[in-house]
């Protein structure tokens, strides 16, 4: 059995465009990752360690930053989602 | 033929971070990762929790939606296994005979629960590790009375906590004298043994197991070394894992529990290893060092894909995990037994124990070395910011 999915063409991550954070209440387990990655865009509620979002649209010089925490979440939390709107 | 690029042996959260890594950083080149399981990267921490007592269905565990999975530009060959490692030409070979031509391989194969002879031969005997595993299971755990949980490590804990929340009896048995011992040193054991006792799971501690003894082909009960019997038409073996690297026999690689890395995660010219597979040289620690938190997975397949592209650092992040039993949430940072385990003290520095919120600093000798929070993440936060001061000043 092959199970093969292949990549649409011509998109790749690097895809330009306002980003928003988004984080899944529900599936954070407040490790903390992204407060020490991105100190500027998130931090924590006091009474369950919750990740809260500082500000959901990072700026430019921010974004490797949103990358990285939502890359480095343990807990597949958080999201960039693409366009303000979506 | 496949083109050369990165070749991902293994589909978990390392896997995801090397192919997110090197997307991230700009590498253009084809990716391919092959994974054993037919399930593109989902979650491993939820099954013993979430997954087991239903409140997460399969497809919520996966760790990235499939759209951003596709954006990614990424081959996944699932349901596949790599079976040799051609490391001087460059190639690997795959169970239905395909050859893959790499540039860069990345081991990242994970674990295979252990099962001792006794757990062998009996239905109702389990491991954890899969998915699959924690979808059989919990159809098990839904038709039985009760479980016995062999192996009270952080997995036979979370089963054991999430089988008394769908109302089972539970008995844990460990060789070891409380729960987590070995891992969060001797204080916090005590601790983790109150709060099972309290739930009503039934400790067996300081004891083995003998023998399984069956009916009909089925288990019904549990023998210890000491003679006790425990009632148990279901049995978890939860007695750690070996990294899954029989496949790598014949590469070359270096494997003495897990494959043996550089400071670099780099195990041989252009060959990698990332997450629990890999056992790499931690500068910091002066040691080499192999880590089964899923914090680590993530972190080391970011590291392994800036590797590749020419990042120069070696890779020494600080350890970080999580685990929740009941209702109570511990994080760990930093190491939590230093190396004489007798000279290892425990301070508490915020909250109370006895009040079932706290965190305290781990000492070894004269510094901090880890931190631990239980349902108390602010004080959890100041605990892991004193890492690497003098002990002396740490509370």
């Amino acid at each position: 059995m092959v199970n093969v999915m292949e990549a649409p063409e011509g998109v790749t991550a690097q895809e330009h465009g306002a980003a928003r954070i988004v984080v899944d209440e529900p599936r954070c387990i407040g490790a903390g990752q992204c407060v020490m990655v991105a100190p500027d865009l998130f931090d924590q509620r006091d009474e369950d360690g919750i990740a809260v979002v500082l500000r959901d649209e990072p700026r430019s010089d921010e974004l490797p930053a949103a990358r990285e925490a939502a890359a480095l979440c343990p807990a597949a939390a958080i999201r960039l989602v693409r366009g303000s709107g979506a | 033929m496949s083109g050369d690029g990165v070749l991902v042996i293994g589909a978990g959260a390392a896997a995801l971070g090397v192919v997110e890594g090197l997307r991230e950083q700009g590498y253009q080149e084809p990716i391919d990762v092959v994974g054993a399981e037919k399930w593109s990267p989902y979650d491993r921490p939820p099954l013993s929790k979430r997954v087991l007592d239903g409140r997460l269905t399969p497809e919520q565990t996966e760790l990235r939606p499939s759209a951003d999975l596709g954006r990614l530009g990424a081959r996944w060959l699932l349901g596949h296994r790599v079976v040799g490692l051609d490391v001087d030409a460059h190639a690997a070979e795959l169970d239905d005979g395909k050859r893959l031509r790499w540039s860069s391989a990345v081991v990242a194969t994970g674990l295979a629960p252990r099962l001792p002879g006794f757990a062998r031969g009996l239905d109702g005997v389990h491991v954890l590790r899969t998915l699959d595993d924690a979808l059989v299971l919990r159809t098990e755990m839904l038709n039985a009375r009760g479980i016995a949980v062999v192996g009270a490590g952080v997995l036979g804990c979370e089963i054991a906590a999430t089988a008394r929340g769908m109302g089972l009896e539970v008995a844990l048995i460990d060789k070891e004298p409380a729960p987590m011992w070995s891992r969060t040193g001797h204080e916090l054991a005590a601790m983790l043994a109150t709060l099972h006792t309290r739930r009503g799971a039934k400790l067996h501690t300081g004891v083995g197991v003998a023998r399984l003894e069956g009916d009909g082909g089925r288990v019904r009960e549990v023998v210890l070394a000491d003679g006790t019997r425990i009632d148990a038409d279901l049995v978890v073996v939860a007695l750690g894992s070996d990294t899954a690297t029989d496949w790598l026999q014949g590469s070359g690689l270096t494997v003495d529990d897990g494959v043996v890395c550089d400071a670099h995660c780099r195990a041989a010219p252009d060959v990698y290893a990332a997450g629990d597979v890999a056992r790499w040289y931690h500068e910091g620690l002066g040691r080499l060092v192999r880590r089964e938190d899923r914090t680590n997975a993530s972190a080391q397949g970011l590291a392994v894909a800036r590797r590749i592209l020419g990042d120069t650092r070696p890779y020494a992040p600080m350890a970080s995990s999580w685990t929740n039993q009941y209702d109570v949430s511990l994080h760990f940072a930093g190491e939590l037994v230093g190396e004489n385990p007798e000279d290892t003290a425990l301070t508490v520095v915020s909250g109370n124990p006895g009040e079932g919120k706290f965190a305290a600093t781990v000492a070894a000798g004269e510094h901090v070395i880890g931190a631990v929070g239980w349902n108390d993440p602010r004080g959890f936060r100041a605990a892991r910011a004193a890492i690497g001061r003098p002990s002396s000043t740490a509370a």
